[in-house]
């Protein structure tokens, strides 16, 4: 037991002591988290630069203020301007660009044009379009010559965002957000994907190192192979552990600070509007307002939003099972890894090996990612529970709510594969690396696993 | 006493039979030369003592009882197929190997400094072992095979790697070792040293020991009843009806003179007959060299089998 802890100590420590462990260990968080800030980022920072645009009407003036000026746009009404004199100088007279609207407009709706140097941003062609569009609309009701119009506009206009609520059998609700659950299950499916092949393939580059430098005569004749087959896993689990443990701390506290200054930012933004108010109207404000105002601030921000469910996940069973994966996961196939790399000389022999079992690995991976469409296929159920690919599946189906049944059977079934695979590993591993300058079949590796001590 | 024994160890791999039967008796602090062709069964039998693989019948004892998991402790084993980690530093490396042959880290690293300033390789201690040239990473390897004092050793083609100069040194290690009470089995090609270190040996072929005893045991018993006189001048000496002059040669005012007699061997006959020549310088018994006996034994033992 004392050689065994031997083992993992020196498997652990050369590999944590490794520059380009501590590089990526420090750089993947950042690149992770970077995948949550950017597009918090890119929809915070618009582009700011202010536009003035003229606008020319083609003999009439229907038109004539219906785009509302914009915190990056102003719309100038030109009259007395033909468009295609415009079109040639509107830049030296310091516009953005000429919006063209012919009289056609109200039957052929692409009788709009935008004349501009640049591309204009999809933001603005939003503003211009929904404005328009509006305005049409107004005009041809306008021509039913309906009482009331404005009113009953109003009266019938109505904004739907359907919530959705997981209810569980006794009645207790949840708010969820589909995207969340299937941006975390791609998240968990990959990265088990990623930790069982990064870290099994290293088990395998190990067992080979051993192999090719011929070291592993002198220690099998200090432990057992079996020693140090177990001892490099463990090693490796325990070096796959410490990366896990200080990504997941790391992600999450950049990702709460950006949070938290995203928050702030906003909300400063909505005090100062509400302080203003207060200026104007001079009432007496109650104190919740302000609290409120950073309230909804947090809920109108989407990617604040897409975050808050995120963080809203039933993280007690999810991280568990994730981690119970991972170990047995890793477990598995570091063990296969093992016994591939006790077989061959080199890494170049390792291909006809690694066929059954990366086979499985990426079978995973394509139904994991078909999870995510669809978490109740039985697809996914029966993937789930098949000990090779369970590992990447389940915990791509976790954040969907699995019942436990399904969740304890699959632990079942790996945890009696991860045995029955160590136990063939061993066998396989204790002949394969004291056999040099042969090349392996699968023959050979089967006579290996039939030998007795 | 005898330190280390097998008795009729047998191992079979699939088809072939890597080991019949094979007895060997290494007596306490001597040097055991384990002799044979490539592909002779010696790395298995070495494995087998190294409880690397275990033998599918015959007995394995060391100081009269069977070998058991914890004496890989009183083994040390140098095998012909060496390495070390090359990344890690040499210091860390030995630490280690010390540790997983039962050392406390305190120990190894106080007989490692004793070792390591003995052997003049101090400054190798922060090295990795890649930047290390071969003989050197030699060096390092033999270190922690002797580290844990174990007292049994094993050193299969000990020498190879090794200037003229570090092999003596390691020589002269193996030979200190033995003195301070350890048994050495020594495997090697190389006859020569052979001769110089062992005192008793065993010689496997297709695995079947095929010669056992002590070396000066069987180089008497193969010198075939030649001998080897020198005398002063330029002389011509001629043989008898028990001896016969095989040649003789002159060089630096000396006659070596070879001759070979019918199996009575009378040397005083002999000398009374040569010194009528003229001075004799020296006689003595030509003792066949072990390379010769080695390939003689393997030979006939080829031709019996075809």
């Amino acid at each position: 037991m004392n050689k065994i802890s031997v083992i993992i100590a020196r498997e652990y420590s050369t590999r944590v002591r490794k520059k380009s462990f501590i590089i990526m260990t420090l750089l993947t968080p950042i690149l992770m988290a970077s995948m949550f800030i950017i597009p918090a980022l890119v929809m915070s920072n618009k582009d700011k630069d202010f536009k003035k645009i003229a606008v020319v009407e083609d003999g009439t003036d229907l038109f004539k203020g219906s785009i509302p000026n914009i915190a990056e746009a102003e719309f100038v009404y030109l009259d007395n301007v033909k468009f295609n004199d415009l079109k040639n100088t509107f830049e030296s007279a310091g516009y953005y660009g000429v919006l063209y609207i012919s009289s056609e407009v109200i039957e052929a709706p692409n009788a709009v044009q935008l004349v501009s140097r640049k591309q204009p941003p999809m933001s603005l062609l939003e503003h211009i379009n929904g404005s328009l569009e509006k305005e049409v609309e107004k005009q041809k009701m306008l021509s039913y010559n309906i009482k009331d119009l404005d009113q009953i506009l109003k009266s019938i206009h109505t904004d739907v965002s359907v919530q959705t609520i997981k209810i569980d059998e006794s009645g207790n609700t949840k708010r969820t957000s589909t995207t969340a659950s299937m941006i975390l299950a791609y998240f968990s499916g990959f990265l088990m994907y990623m930790l069982v092949f990064m870290f099994g393939a290293q088990v395998m580059r190990g067992v080979i190192e051993e192999k090719t430098s011929r070291v592993v005569e002198v220690i099998v004749s200090s432990v057992k192979p079996f020693q140090l087959m177990v001892g490099k896993i463990v090693g490796i689990a325990l070096v796959g552990l410490t990366q896990f443990a200080v990504w997941v701390m790391l992600t999450g506290a950049i990702v709460t600070v950006t949070k938290v200054n995203l928050t702030s930012k906003n909300t400063t933004a909505k005090v100062e509007n509400t302080a203003q108010s207060i200026i104007q109207t001079n009432n007496a404000v109650p104190v919740d307002q302000v609290s409120q105002a950073s309230l909804s601030a947090t809920q109108e921000n989407p990617v604040l939003k897409a975050m808050d469910t995120a963080l809203d996940q039933n993280w007690a069973l999810i991280i568990p099972v994730f981690i119970f994966y991972f170990i047995t996961g890793y477990l598995l196939y570091a063990s296969l890894f093992a016994a591939v790399g006790s077989a061959v000389d080199s890494e170049t022999d390792t291909q006809q090996f690694m066929l059954p079992i990366t086979i499985p690995i990426i079978l995973g991976l394509v139904v994991a990612m078909g999870t995510m469409e669809n978490p109740e296929s039985s697809i996914s159920f029966w993937f789930s529970l098949i000990p090779l690919t369970s590992p990447i599946v389940m915990v791509a189906r976790m954040p969907f709510d699995v019942p436990v049944w399904q969740i304890a059977l699959s632990m079942f079934l790996m945890v009696i594969t991860v045995w029955g695979a160590i136990w063939m590993a061993a066998k396989i591993y204790r002949t394969g690396i004291l056999m040099y300058g042969k090349k392996t079949s699968y023959g050979e590796i089967w006579k290996w696993l039939r030998y007795k001590e | 006493m005898v330190l280390f024994e097998t008795k009729e160890v047998t191992k079979k791999y699939a088809t072939q039979l890597a080991l019949d039967r094979v007895s060997i008796s290494v007596p306490e602090q001597s040097i055991f030369g384990l002799l044979g062709p490539n592909g002779a069964g010696k790395t298995t039998l070495i494995r087998i003592i190294n409880q690397i693989t275990g033998p599918d019948s015959g007995e394995v004892f060391l100081n009269g009882r069977k070998l058991k998991a914890d004496d890989v402790y009183q083994i040390g084993y140098l095998p012909e197929e060496r390495g070390l980690y090359k990344k890690m530093k040499v210091g860390d490396q030995a630490l280690y190997l010390a540790q997983i042959k039962g050392l406390s880290k305190a120990e190894a690293m106080r007989r490692l400094k004793y070792w390591f300033k003995k052997l003049e390789i101090v400054d190798w201690w922060d090295k990795k072992v890649e930047e290390l040239s071969k003989g050197m990473q030699q060096k390092v390897q033999f270190v922690t095979t002797v580290l844990h004092e174990p007292k049994l050793l094993i050193f299969d083609e000990p020498f190879t790697g090794f200037d003229p100069l570090n092999a003596n040194i390691i020589k002269n290690e193996i030979l200190f070792l033995r003195e301070k009470g350890a048994t050495i089995i020594f495997s090697t090609h190389n006859m020569s040293s052979v001769e110089e270190l062992c005192d008793n040996i065993t010689l496997i072929d297709h695995g079947h020991a095929i010669l056992d005893g002590s070396l000066e045991k069987i180089r008497h018993d193969w010198a075939a009843n030649e001998y080897e006189v020198i005398m002063a001048g330029d002389v011509k000496p001629e043989g008898n009806n028990h001896f016969s002059v095989l040649n003789t040669e002159y060089e630096g005012g000396k006659s070596n003179i070879r001759l070979k007699t019918d199996g009575n061997d009378d040397t005083n006959e002999i000398l009374r007959l040569m010194a009528g020549y003229g001075k004799i310088i020296s006689f003595n018994p030509a003792l066949p060299s072990m390379n010769e006996i080695f390939i003689r034994v393997v030979e006939s033992q080829n031709s019996k089998q075809e």
